[in-house]
């Protein structure tokens, strides 16, 4: 049995800790010595690139439920998460390439593997809408869809370590065997704004999941009426 | 303001944009669904005064 929280308690939380990582990035967490200023973007940006991820192994999760257990709803709730997946995979590009021009002075770095293994996952996915809307609404559009969000999930450890695999110098690596490379205060702040982010991504969820299964009742009603 | 404050704060920026955008969007699908359970009590309304009257009868 799942214990859900309710959408509006969900919705404060949600609130309170996108309120309390803003004061302590700009207020707590010190200034980077390297990379001054422009490093506060990295608690919005690695945050917003690792709900995608969450997000899209959530949508794999659902999709692996409907082919295995054939679960109502899977299909749909698979659909709404690689959506959201999509769009904090655009604000990853968005605020990366942001941040890319302020530390590199550059947009993009083709010869970065982490960039472009992310772009591969994002493009990857972005295709997913392509193949679910080509095909009629039913059992074979829930199946095709089901089968390519669990073939995309494969690329996310591959994405994740890519910058750990190859001698990769441009994209910084934080995350390392010996643990966060950050003073204290800076990694209070990366996660209090990863879970502000966890909280929006899965209000957001909610809310988009509740009008899609509003929007398909209101069409079975309109069927029966007809 | 220097380019890095530039750069912090359109990063922020484009971050709330797109949410807002977001909530926009669900709000007006929120209005078409809210549009469309009109209709649909409307036309049950409909259905129900044209339906005839039935009669009670007795039961066992």
């Amino acid at each position: 049995m799942r214990v859900r929280l309710p959408l509006p308690a969900l919705a404060v939380v949600a609130l309170g800790l996108m309120a309390a990582a803003i004061a302590l990035i700009a207020y707590v967490a010190p200034e980077d010595a390297n990379q001054g200023l422009s490093q506060k973007i990295f608690y919005f940006h690695v945050p917003i690139a690792l709900t995608a991820y969450v997000m899209f192994i959530w949508g794999a999760w659902n999709a692996l439920l409907h082919l295995w257990r054939r679960e109502p709803g899977a299909d749909l709730e698979s659909y709404v998460a690689i959506h959201l997946g999509v769009i904090f995979g655009v604000l990853t590009l968005v605020t990366g390439s942001i941040w890319a021009k302020a530390s590199w002075g550059v947009w993009w770095a083709w010869s970065s593997n982490q960039l472009v293994l992310f772009l591969v996952l994002f493009l990857f996915y972005s295709a997913y809408f392509m193949l679910r809307f080509s095909i009629d609404p039913g059992p074979q559009r829930e199946n095709a869809s089901a089968v390519y969000a669990l073939f995309g999930v494969a690329l996310i450890p591959v994405s994740f370590m890519a910058i750990r695999l190859a001698n990769d110098f441009i994209h910084p690596t934080v995350f390392t065997s010996q643990g966060p490379q950050m003073s204290g205060l800076m990694f209070l702040a990366f996660c209090v704004s990863w879970a502000a982010m966890l909280a929006l991504a899965a209000c957001l969820y909610h809310v988009e999941l509740a009008g899609k299964r509003l929007d398909a009742r209101l069409r079975e009603l309109r069927e029966l009426l007809a | 303001m220097s380019f890095a404050e530039k750069c912090v704060a359109a990063a922020y920026l484009i971050v709330f944009v797109v949410v807002l955008g977001y909530v926009l969007i669900i709000a007006t699908k929120l209005q078409r669904l809210e549009r469309e359970v009109a209709e649909l009590t409307e036309l049950a309304r409909v259905r129900g005064a044209k339906e005839p009257e039935r009669k009670a009868v007795a039961v066992g």
